[in-house]
Formats: C-alpha cells, structure tokens, sequence
C-alpha cells in the first residue's frame, strides 16, 4: 500500500453511492456498509430507489442511491448530507449535487457523461461540474467504464458482463478512498457466484484494480481516516426495519409456544416482511400469500382464532382495506398483530417514500368505537423490540394491537447487537381452562379486563363469537342498549389498562431545559442527533420520544406539563399533535411538519430549533 | 375415548333458540348438516362452523361446536386461516349467495383454486334476505326486487359454473326440503379432502318464496331434477325413462325406448374424471332445456393446500440446521467486536 499523499481525519462520514437503477448500486452500498460495520465503525444505511423497477436509462427519474453513514462515534440516522459521493452517470450526479458536503468529494465515471447522456439527464453545457456549482469540490474524474474494460479485456467474457462489473470497480476506489480492506467483499463474491468461477475471477479482479487505481491517482485525492468506534462487545449483524419486524415475531412465537401465522398481500414498503417470513419455515412459520389485503387479515383473524399467533402486514392504503376486519378482531377479542409500514399517502401515494400520516388511521380508522393498541417503533434495530413487545401486548390482553413502522425504518439498517434470548420475557397465554366451571367466552381477567383464549380442539371449551355485540356475562348475542354500552366501555378500558404493562416516557436531555422536542415512531435518530448536537453547543433541549401512542405511557401528562414550550415534531401535517390536544387540552404545543416523502434532516432541525429560542 | 362413542345429530344442537322465519329452508339445512356431522362420527370440538353474514351466516350460534360468525364475505378468507393453522379441525363455511358471490366473490374463488380443506355449505335463494329483499348475483336476468322494480338487466351467476371455472374439484348440489338426499351430499363433501361447494337450492319464505319451486315441488320435481351418481346412468323421471345423451356436444335429453334408445345409449356419470367439460355441461343445466342436475356433479382427488403446507414445513424442517431463533440470528453474516 503506497503512502498517502493527504488524509483527512473525520468522526464520522456519508457516503453515497448512486447511478442507473440498473447499475447494482444498492448491493455496492449494502457491501461497503458491511465492511464498514466490521471494520468496527457504527453504520446507518438508507436506500433511495425509484419506484419504477427499471425507469428509463440515464434519466433522473431511474437514479437508484445508497447511502451509508458511518463513524467513530454513535450514529442515529443515515445522514443528511454526503462527504462522498460516487456518482456512475450524469443523472446520478445531477440528482445529487444538491446533497454534497462543502468540500466533499465526488466520484464520477467520466466514461458516461457523453452528449446523449448529459442531455438525458439534464444538463444544457457538456461542463456538468459546473453545471451543478461543484466547482469547489474534489472531483475524480475517474473514467470507470474504460478501466473496467481494460481490467477484463483478456478474461474472455462478454461485453455485457464487463459492463456490469462497473460497480465493482467503482466499490475498489472507494475502499482505497477510505483505506478499508477487501476481504468481506471477495468472500460474497465467492459465494454468491459460487458455480461460475469467471465470474468471481472477473468481480475480484475489477474490485482489487479499482482500489489499485486509487493508489495511481492518489497525489491528485485525499483519503478519510475514520477510526473504528467504541462499540458494545458482543455480535453483530447488520439489520433492516422490516426484517426486525419479522424477526420480533420469530422471537415472540418462540417465547409464548406459539405457532406463527402471516396472511398478507405484497405491497410496498412493506414486502419484505412477508418475504422473510415466507423464507422460515425452518422455524415453522405459516405464511399466506392472501387474494387481497382483506383476505391478508382475515386468514390471520382464522388463525388467531384457532390458536396460532397471528400477524398481518401492509402499507397505508392496505390498513385502509383491512379496517373492518380489525375491528372484527376488536370485538372478537382476539390476538393479532397489524404491522402499517407507512409510506407517502393518500392513496397510492409515494410507494416507496417515507412519511408518518397513518397515525389517525391507526387510531381511528374503523366504524364504531373500536380501540386497539397503537405502538411506534423508532430505529431500525429497535422494530424488532417493538414486533416483539407487540406481539406479547396482543395475546395477553387479548386485542389487536398495529405497529407503525414507516419507509424509512424499513428499508434502513444499523448494526444489531445480537440478543440473549434468555434475557427476553416469556410470553403468557392467557388459556381458557376446562376447569372453570364459570368460563364463558367474555370472562374477563379482572385485572387486565381481557378475556381467555379457548381454542378449537379442546373438548368442553366450544363456543361461538362473533361480530356482533355479546352479553357481557353469557357471551351469548345480546342487543341490550345498558349491556352495549358497558362493552364498549370495557373494550376501551382494557386497551387504556394496558398502560399499566409498559414503561414509562424517558426523557433525553435536561429537566429544566427552554425546549422540550415531541416526537414518534421513525424520526428518533434525526430528533436525537438535532438536540444531542444543540446540546454540545450550548443550549438546553430534551427530548421526549413516544413509542407507545395508545395508550399513552403513564407519566405523559406530568412530563409535557414541566415545560413551556413544547414543539411536536412529525411527518405529517401534526397528526400525534392533534392527539396530544385531545388527551390533555391545556398543554400547548407547536409543531413542526414536514410531508415531503422525505425524512427530517439535522440541519432543518437545529435551524428551526434555535429559532425558537428567540421569541 | 372409546371408539363407538358415536355422537347424535341433537349433540350438535346448541342452547341458543333459532330464529329463523318458519318456513325458512335454514331450518331444514340445519338439521342436515347436524345429521351428517352425527354420521361422519365428527366429536363437537374438532369442529369450526365459520360464517360470514347474511340469514345463513347466523348458523353457527345454532351449532354445540367451535363457531365464529365473521363479517360480511370474508367467511372463505377466516375459514382458510381456521384450517391452515389447524389442519386437525373439520372447517365448515355457512354463506350465501351474496356473501360468498358478490362481496366475497373474491376470497369464494381463491379458496377454491388453492383447493384449501372446506367444507362450504352455499346457501342459494337468489335474494338478498337479511336486507330485506334486493337481488343477488344469482337472481336471474328480468328479476323483480326493491332495487330492480323494473327488472334486473344483468346475467346471475351460476354457481356451479363458477365453482369448476376457479377450479373447483368438488361440487354438489341439493334441495333445502330434501334432508335425506343433503345428508348424504354434506356427507360426501365431508369425506372430500379439498375445497368442497354444496349449493344448495333454499327458499325464502318470505322475499323470494317458491322461487326454486318449478324444480323443487313433489309433483314434478323427479321430472325437472336428475339425481347423478357416480357410476350410474344418467336416468330421471318419475317413469325413470328418460336419460342424457351427448350429441355432438351437446346434451341432450331422450327417452328410453323411443328411437331406438336403450338404457345402454344414456351416459354415465363419472364425478371423479380430472376433465371439466361434461361437469361444466351437467352443472349448467337449467330448467325447462334440461332437468337441474343434483347429486356429486364433480369430486376430483387434487393436491390440498393445507397439507402441502405441513409437508413442506416438515420437509424444510428436517433438512435445516437453523432450530430455534437463536440459531437463526447466529447465522449468515455475523461479526465479532471485542
């Protein structure tokens, strides 16, 4: 490894990887965050890709990104902004310039900005650094297309195949760029092509010279030394949203003896959810592909009713589909869990954007009063905490409970410190006994106000239930009007009693700080990094950050009530606002709303923050 | 449990009194389904009557088994969850012909496609009742209700037709007032493994009353219906002289003993050949061209869903070295921080 020429040192740096969504950039990203995490960095990774599976070829509408955020310190959330940003065609660059860093550095395939191409993407001048006012930065013109050439010209391979290798030239560079070493990427290849050894050869080779190409033009680019942070010993693996959610169910299933069961429909963000699930069947779990979203609930309704535990998954337009059927579980009784990976909204939307406008929908989205458990996760890692606390809440109180996760959570990964399961509860079911001679479908456990599980199959235990109202004290059918009204009550009373079985609000921050930050569900990392760096410089902000939104934690009220000023801050016009207002009417709040498909950034945050402390 | 512990029809009558119009042919439908279920040796707790909503759905509060009366057309949906978590249980559908044909059409054929262990009971009256009189998707074209007071202007469905076109391996057909003839086919629908549709034919007493009647009445109903059974000549009649041909391709309604035909030239039903054509023939004839055919019309061994699932389960199973969840997050891509 020659010397390098300039290094800069950071704590923490984003890269982003970018080109046709064709170009295998979020497999080049994932690879790079990999080697990352085991280099002993944290990471935070986030895919941008168009909702289009192929959208036209060097247009800005086909930009597929990744971006990964890694440090020496802690890092809560992918990035705003880019230091490094490798773009593999002009339209890649034009999409992107406006997230660079000051300074930062900028990779481009100069092979692909012909005439045609810049034109394709946009540009009036065949200058496209210009174009975009890059003109500050470090620029490599790195003519990657010609070099992949070059590199396999004697390999004996196809045209088409070499130009498919173009990421991992690309990847090599980078890896020069921030002195990593190649190994975990050449296993993947290893194993991914295991059966075609040209290929391997062909990838390795590709990726070993683009990190030698580095080495070439290293008096002309600076690399980053970022060391590798202070991490909690243990295992790890890096993990996404969605497949945490799964996985919090796998956990759950295992804790409470319980068999799995998914009914669900394909739907965007939330699709990987079902994939996962569909692949465990080494751990027993039952999956339906359902006709619609409707049926992807009511098999897991069937299913719940005969004893599994149920789970159903969608995005925001299909729990607009399932609503009548949740409410059908509110009024059975039973277990299930309704996982809402929110996404830009109404209707179709921005499929594959993130946004947390599903809140009131969650809340109150059916006919008739019909409560159920709302929780939120806020981290990708952490969705697997909540699936599985979701899933604990849901069978023994005996009601549905819909878990908020959105987009951004879904498709994002951190590292995952790999839990002891023996450190995890166990998960009680709360059965119907033969024995009990007073047993009827509505008995209630008193203290949490839910009723008991009798599952078909158990002799002596048969009964019927239903959508329609019950007798509080037979179960049978009863359309008395005292008797409706004291079950909806008792329906309402046992999802608040809930309360009683989850933690408290945590504060971050000071008590007697000028600003008290609200927040829910996905925009902890951006809403932490924001007070935690306001802090750093000077000024007084806490934060209280809501997983559990009905019911609320206990201590909501005597925490909101310290502070004068309080801004909620959300993706959506301020829906968790308004349900503040509505559980404590004189607590003030402001609020700060963003509805763009995009996550908060820092920056936007500290901005808006510090304005506050003015007036 | 010893083995001839068989249960009685009156076992599977629950303490909830039925309510019912009188003369609903429910009635007759219930005691059908407890004879049968009394007959195929069923115990009340292997049992789940799942229903969505509609007259027919009110079923399963009338049966001393596992029951849930679900929401309107989901009945197919909540029933394939039932016997896919518990492949163990007998799962009976209760719908009609709005909750399993127009509402939940869709969620009718998918089970019937994946060929998922029901037994589906298709309560038919070619009204809707519980609304208090509108039409169904089985009233036939011209149809006089409160909201065709001009008549309808749209083709029903046949449920038969539909049945085999989604792929139906089983179908069969009764009259509500015949409990003797519905027995035996709610029984066969039982025996079947796979998805299993009887329809049967149901009067309204009071929104549609008599609307089956031109087949189904005493005094002629052995002219206008043929009983098919597999392996047997497809004869009818009150005389038992008439039959089916197949002419070319079509069917064609003789008479033994006139031009030359002998009980030798009448087809014969084959219920378990995997080919639809003639199924589709026998299931779609309609009064006054043809008698209605009644009886197994198809009943066709398939793969079933809920077993291939179990099998695939013990088969990915057995091969893998992931056993618990713990073995799961340990492997594939993992590293090490000291």
């Amino acid at each position: 490894m020659g010397k390098r020429s300039k290094v800069i040192e950071r704590e923490e740096v984003v890269v982003r990887f970018s080109g046709d969504s064709g170009d295998g950039m979020q497999l080049t990203g994932t690879l790079f965050s990999y080697t990352s995490a085991i280099f002993g960095n944290d990471i935070s990774t986030f895919p941008d890709y168009p909702s289009e599976i192929r959208a036209p070829q060097g247009t800005i509408s086909g930009v597929s990104g990744f971006q990964v955020h890694f440090g020496h310190t802690e890092v809560y959330t992918p990035g705003d902004y880019c230091d490094v940003l490798v773009a593999m065609n002009p339209a890649a660059l034009k999409a992107n310039a406006k997230w660079m860093k000051p300074g930062g550095t900028v990779i481009l395939d100069v092979d692909s900005c012909d005439e045609k191409n810049l034109r394709k993407a946009g540009y009036e001048t065949n200058d496209p650094i210009t174009e975009s006012k890059l003109g500050g930065y470090n620029i490599v013109k790195a003519p990657i297309t010609t070099l992949t050439k070059e590199s396999l010209k004697d390999m004996g391979l196809d045209n088409k195949s070499i130009l498919r290798s173009k990421n991992m030239y690309a990847l090599g560079l980078v890896y020069w760029l921030f002195d990593r070493p190649l190994d975990h990427t050449k296993d993947y290849i290893k194993k991914k092509f295991a059966k075609k050894q040209l290929i391997v050869d062909a990838n390795i080779k590709v990726l070993e010279d683009g990190y030698n190409y580095g080495n070439i033009i290293q008096a002309l680019t600076p690399s980053y030394h970022i060391n590798p942070a202070d991490i909690k010993p243990g295992k790890y693996r890096n993990l996404s949203g969605n497949v945490a959610v799964a996985w919090g169910f796998l956990a759950a299933a295992e804790k409470s003896g319980l068999e799995l069961f998914l009914g669900s429909y394909p739907i965007t963000p939330a699709t990987e959810i079902l994939q996962e699930l569909s692949a465990r069947k080494d751990l027993g779990v039952k999956v339906f592909q359902a006709e619609d979203e409707i049926a992807g609930i009511c098999t897991s309704i069937g299913a719940s009713f005969a004893g599994d535990l149920a789970v159903t998954t969608t995005s925001g337009p299909g729990l607009a589909l399932k609503g009548e059927a949740i409410g059908l579980a509110i009024i059975a009784e039973l277990p299930l869990v309704v996982v809402n990976v929110q996404r830009g909204g109404p209707s179709t939307g921005l499929p594959t954007k993130t946004e947390q406008s599903d809140l009131m929908q969650a809340l109150y989205g059916r006919n008739g009063e019909s409560p159920a458990v709302i929780i939120a996760a806020s981290s990708p890692t952490n969705c697997f905490d909540y699936a599985f606390y979701a899933a604990k809440i849901a069978v023994e109180h005996m009601t549905p409970v819909i878990l908020l996760t959105d987009g951004f959570l879904a498709n994002g990964t951190q590292p995952w410190r790999l839990p002891d399961m023996n450190e995890w509860p166990e998960i009680q079911v709360p059965r119907a006994k033969v024995e009990d001679k007073d047993w009827h479908p509505y008995k209630r456990d008193l203290e949490k106000l839910s009723r008991y599980w009798a599952v078909p199959g158990v002799e002596g235990l048969e009964h019927r239930i239903g959508g329609l109202e019950k007798d509080e004290h037979t179960g049978a059918v009863s359309h008395d009007a005292l008797n409706h009204q004291r079950m909806v009550e008792l329906r309402e009373g046992k999802v608040q009693k809930i309360a009683d079985y989850i933690p408290e609000l945590e504060l971050v921050g000071e008590e007697d700080a000028d600003v008290l930050v609200v927040g829910w569900g996905g925009t902890f990392g951006h809403l932490f990094t924001a007070v935690d760096e306001l802090a750093q410089e000077g000024h007084k902000f806490a934060l209280a950050h809501f997983n559990y939104i009905k019911p609320l934690p206990r201590n909501t009220y005597e925490v909101l009530k310290r502070y004068k000023k309080i801004v909620v801050c959300e993706l959506n016009l301020g829906q968790f606002a308004d349900y503040l207002r509505m559980q404590f009417p004189d607590i003030d709040t402001l609020r700060f709303n963003k509805v763009q498909g995009q996550p908060f950034t820092v920056i936007e945050l500290k901005e808006h923050f510090k304005t506050l402390l003015e007036d | 449990m010893a083995e001839n512990c068989q249960l009685k029809f009156t076992d599977f009558k629950s303490d909830q009194s039925v309510k019912w119009c009188p003369g609903c042919g429910d009635h007759a439908i219930l005691n059908s389904v407890q004879k049968a279920m009394a007959n195929l040796g069923y115990k009340k707790e292997e049992v789940a009557v799942i229903s969505g909503i509609g007259c027919s759905s009110r079923f399963p509060y009338y049966m001393e088994t596992y029951g849930f009366h679900t929401i309107h057309g989901r009945g197919s949906a909540i029933a394939s969850g039932v016997k896919v978590a518990n492949p163990e249980l007998k799962v009976w559908q209760i719908t009609g012909d709005g909750d399993a044909l127009a509402i939940g059409g869709n969620h009718f054929i998918h089970s019937i496609r994946r060929n998922i262990d029901l037994n589906v009971i298709l309560f038919n009256n070619q009204i809707y009742g519980l609304t208090k009189g509108q039409y169904s998707p089985t009233s036939k074209r011209g149809f006089i209700s409160k909201t065709s007071p001009f008549g309808t202007v749209e083709a029903p469905f046949r449920p038969g037709e539909l049945c085999i076109g989604a792929r139906g391996q089983f179908f069969a057909r009764c009259i509500d007032t015949d409990i003797k003839h519905s027995v035996v086919m709610l029984e066969e629908a039982g025996k079947h493994e796979g998805t299993s549709i009887v329809e049967v034919l149901q009067n309204c007493v009071i929104y549609n009353d008599k609307t089956h009647n031109a087949i189904t009445d005493k005094a002629f109903s052995q002219d206008r219906t043929i009983k098919l059974e597999h392996g047997k000549p497809m004869i009818f009649g009150k005389e038992r002289n008439k039959g089916l041909v197949l002419e070319g391709l079509e069917l064609k309604v003789v008479t033994i003993g006139e031009n030359g035909i002998t009980e030798d030239d009448i087809l014969v039903h084959n219920a378990e050949c995997d080919d639809i054509t003639l199924h589709l023939k026998l299931a779609d004839m309609e009064y006054p061209e043809y008698p209605v055919a009644l009886g197994v019309i198809r009943s066709v061994k398939a793969p079933v869903y809920d077993q291939d699932v179990e099998e695939q389960l013990a088969a990915v199973q057995e091969k893998s070295n992931v056993k618990s969840f713990t073995d799961l997050i340990h492997s594939g891509d993992v590293w090490d921080v000291k």
